[in-house]
């Protein structure tokens, strides 16, 4: 497992400077700590389309933003990332927890988490899981996803992996 | 009553340079054929996200007056990024509402705005400033007097719902062009 506090520090690290998002128990205090900032706290957003629609606006904006959600908001934001972030070019990062992972969660969770990664494949967002050893490293290469594709790279963050 | 050409001469008049968020619809191509600006950031599809992506912008130039074009359709479509706009209460962004009471690019269906006052709804939610503009007067009068106040303001502006819109086409710009110019504007 990794801390919160070094998970955020990775990520600030990395250039990431303006996050929005809707919690997730998964994050662990992570936005909690975003939300301590001084310079641009983490913004509180309604709804997953929402949160991302404030950070692609941040994006055109000049800031290099993320936003942490629940995968159950994967659907709520499918029209912005396929009709704005897709064919804009607006890399955000998307950095979001796998609830029902192989099936195994409440019962709300269970179709999402089954077929989350095909309905990324299928829309074609580039994604990876996190692991505690390499969160640096995948930090980058979201970072890479941005620079070289402008589209929005997405990171699986699984239970167990901050908490 | 106010035509939406007619009324987006007199914003345009008003605002400058400031950087405009347009919805997507006839908001966006009509803008789009009177003035275009690089400085305009049109949608064409993700609906109801313009107010949204007006407060990312908004947060992420601070000194900069940013401007929403939205729609009613629009709104009630993202109603709740008005308690998002609110809560975050920036001073620096100005909320303008065409509101026609119809969804007119996909035929001229109604839509709620009859029944909700869209206004009211942004003033609950924690807008600083509420205007509404029904006539070419009341809407240079109302938008001058927002401009010179802090934001967040909502301005509602009524127009005519019966509109002769097939005489302009689609926005020739693609939308990596829109994105790329527009961000260029503030000098990224």
């Amino acid at each position: 497992m990794v801390s919160a506090e070094i998970f955020v520090k990775h990520l600030e690290e990395n250039g990431f400077n303006f996050f929005s998002g809707v919690p997730c128990s998964l994050f662990c205090g992570a936005i909690q700590i975003l939300e301590a900032r001084n310079d641009l706290p983490y913004i509180s957003a309604v709804r997953e389309d929402d949160a991302l629609g404030v950070a692609s606006g941040a994006y055109l904006g000049g800031k290099q933003p993320a936003i942490l959600i629940q995968n159950s908001g994967l659907g709520n934001c499918l029209n912005v990332i396929t009709s704005l972030n897709m064919i804009y070019k607006i890399p955000v990062l998307i950095i979001m927890t796998w609830r029902g992972f192989e099936g195994v969660d409440a019962p709300e969770h269970i179709v999402m988490g089954k077929g989350m990664e095909r309905l990324l494949a299928d829309i074609g967002l580039p994604y990876r899981i996190l692991a505690p050893e390499s969160i640096n490293e995948e930090f980058r290469w979201a970072v890479g996803v941005i620079r070289r594709e402008k589209v929005p790279p997405v990171l699986l963050l699984k239970k167990g992996v901050l908490c | 009553m106010l035509g939406r050409k007619e009324a987006l001469a007199i914003l345009l008049d008003q605002i400058g340079e400031s950087p405009v968020i347009h919805c997507n619809g006839y908001i966006s191509r009509e803008s789009f054929a009177l003035s275009d600006r690089p400085q305009n950031f049109y949608m064409i599809g993700s609906m109801g996200m313009a107010s949204s992506i007006g407060l990312g912008v908004a947060l992420a130039q601070p000194n900069q007056r940013v401007i929403i074009f939205d729609g009613d359709g629009n709104v009630l479509m993202n109603l709740g990024a008005l308690a998002t706009i609110g809560a975050t209460r920036r001073e620096n962004l100005y909320h303008i509402v065409f509101d026609n009471g119809a969804y007119a690019s996909t035929g001229y269906q109604t839509t709620l705005s009859d029944r909700v006052p869209l206004e009211k709804v942004a003033q609950a939610a924690g807008y600083r400033m509420i205007y509404e503009a029904e006539n070419p007067e009341a809407l240079t009068t109302a938008v001058s007097n927002m401009f010179q106040k802090m934001g967040p303001g909502f301005l509602l502006v009524r127009i005519d719902p019966h509109q002769e819109d097939n005489q302009f086409g689609r926005i020739t710009h693609t939308p990596e062009e829109i994105a790329e110019r527009f961000m260029l504007h503030f000098g990224n």
